[in-house]
């Protein structure tokens, strides 16, 4: 039966580069996805975009391409990755040019476009998922809109022999199961197989977090080497079976306690876990452990696709203004206290205008509000004020009136840092399929 | 007990809902995970952080629940003024529940 083996290059856009290189030399690999598009990075792109049109694609893109290009080629690995974010074609371009300059000949590199919905969901004021509100009734603030697309237009790129594909917004577990279905011929409605090859890529789809990344608990859940993690490796057969594993020398640790942890990372419901491909069903998984550093998943399934896809819409979201000091050593837990009251009262005093105030004790108080007090009291304690405001200029304020601590606070106030920020956020919205017409293009070096 | 020293744990974030897993070392524990940590324990455990509803999955197959905490972030990963935007924290926070003894 065919196999094939498909590596992680990156968990997110600023991961680890190294371990992609291993991957791509010592893998035995015939694809390497790098994932690297968060929520909010293509409303960021888009920004980036506008004030330079050669921008808007992954800050790591050129160091990535670099790093793994000559390594891909010597050992026939095809890459795919959303790297593109608001600019795929100039991120293709890039990386034809990087190839030319490392002698690297005759490589394809395919660009999928058409998960810029902006227009449409402004032209048909299509509904804000989370507000309700039409998306016209915000459309001074938005950014950016962009539909998650499934695999179709990466099949189709890897049929028409791209060496590299370079995607915007599409959903992150598609890029892994694009080459499945290119290279097993699986239908877009074989459910079953597309819920397989689905959760090979939510597995794989945050890079070390399945190898022992995002895991370690010193004394109950140690792991072996974080400081050279592996990132994963899928083996996966026609039938949809299939194996995570790691380069063997690499550090970190593929276990099923390690895949456990995974599968259900940013799942709700596990028996319908939604793609632009298919509703993937992990309700009934299993994982066996074969050897070391081999995991055999089993029991996924699938149903049919919805039939909407998922934008995320990008906007503008006033400011934050935050400021941090710190105080130590015997009452350093009532200085904190007090420098937070007198942070308050000079916030009113100056009129600070602002819609949402959080006030912290680092290491007290600020993950976990008040519910679990510390005990014993802490020998130091980090301030911490954030607002949010509606213009940059109240928000420099804040991060002011934590720092202003030093000469007017309470004693010992020390390593005071500030900050004041646009903040771009995101919102969601659902849109008929059609809505979002992907487009292939080739780049060739 | 502490429910740490049964079970290993994950958050999870997407817009202002997180999720949590909540997995049993031995999946003989499972039952008694599935007995003693409830959707209103979870709820109870992150009063004045988790605002809205909390749906408990149980998967079985794996000896794992998974929480699913509406209005959990602060409003939002890509809006909140929390110091650990994502939640990423929750989970371990989670294992400083207490739960019963396991029946000897």
């Amino acid at each position: 039966m065919k196999t094939i083996r498909i590596g992680s290059g990156a968990g997110y856009s600023g991961d680890r580069i190294e371990p992609a290189v291993e991957v791509a030399e010592k893998g035995s690999i015939d694809y390497l996805v790098f994932e690297c598009l968060a929520e909010r990075t293509i409303a960021i792109a888009q920004n980036a975009k506008l004030k330079n049109p050669e921008a808007g694609y992954d800050p790591l893109l050129e160091a990535r391409m670099r790093a793994v290009l000559p390594a891909c080629r010597k050992n026939g690995v095809k890459i795919i990755t959303n790297m593109g974010a608001a600019n795929p074609l100039s991120a293709a371009r890039k990386t034809a040019q990087i190839a030319a300059e490392l002698g690297i000949g005759s490589l394809k590199v395919a660009v999928v476009s058409g998960d810029d919905v902006l227009q449409v969901l402004l032209d048909k004021d299509i509904k804000i998922t989370e507000t309700g509100a039409p998306a016209t009734t915000m459309s001074n603030v938005i950014v950016s809109a962009n539909a998650y697309i499934g695999a179709e237009p990466m099949v189709k790129a890897l049929a028409e022999g791209a060496d590299v594909v370079i995607t915007g917004r599409v959903a992150d577990p598609s890029l892994f199961l694009a080459p499945q279905i290119h290279e097993f011929g699986w239908a877009f409605d074989d459910w079953d197989k597309l819920g397989k090859g689905t959760a090979v890529g939510h597995l794989l789809e945050c890079g070390g977090q399945i190898t022992g990344g995002y895991y370690a608990e010193p004394g109950r859940k140690d792991v072996p080497g974080l400081g050279r993690l592996g990132f994963p490796i899928a083996e996966v057969s026609e039938d949809g079976t299939f194996f995570i594993t790691k380069v063997a020398d690499a550090g970190g640790m593929v276990t099923v306690d390690t895949c456990k942890e995974q599968i259900l990372y940013e799942v709700h419901d596990p028996a319908h876990y939604l793609t632009p491909d298919v509703t993937a069903d992990f309700s009934q998984i299993t994982f066996t452990q074969e050897g070391e550093n081999r995991v055999r998943v089993s029991n996924v399934t699938g149903h049919k696709r919805p039939d909407t896809l998922k934008a995320s819409v990008g906007y503008v979201d006033g400011y934050i203004g935050e400021g941090q000091i710190s105080y130590a050593g015997p009452g350093a837990l009532a200085r904190g206290n007090l420098a937070l009251d007198v942070v308050r009262e000079r916030l009113e005093i100056c009129g600070v205008e602002t819609s949402e105030l959080k006030f912290d004790l680092i290491g007290v108080n600020a993950i976990h509000g008040d519910v679990l007090a510390p005990q014993p009291e802490p020998t130091e304690v980090r301030v911490r004020v954030a607002g949010r405001t509606a213009t940059m200029a109240e928000a420099v304020k804040i991060g002011n009136e934590v720092e202003t601590l030093y000469t007017n606070g309470p004693a010992g106030g020390g390593g005071a840092t500030k900050s004041a920020k646009q903040v771009v956020a995101m919102l969601s919205a659902l849109l008929p399929r059609e809505d979002a017409i992907p487009a292939i293009q080739f780049i060739e070096a | 007990m502490k429910l740490f020293e049964c079970a290993h744990s994950r958050t999870g974030d997407k817009g202002d809902i997180s999720n949590i897993s909540v997995i049993a070392y031995d999946p003989k524990d499972f039952e008694h995970l599935v007995r003693h940590v409830t959707a209103e324990k979870v709820r109870a455990h992150f009063e004045g952080i988790v605002k809205g509803d909390v749906v408990r999955y149980e998967i079985q197959s794996i000896g794992a629940l998974n929480f699913v905490m509406q209005s959990a972030l602060g409003g939002g990963v890509t809006r909140s003024l929390a110091l650990d935007p994502h939640g990423k924290c929750l989970a371990s926070a989670l294992m400083a529940m207490e739960i019963p003894d396991r029946a000897a």
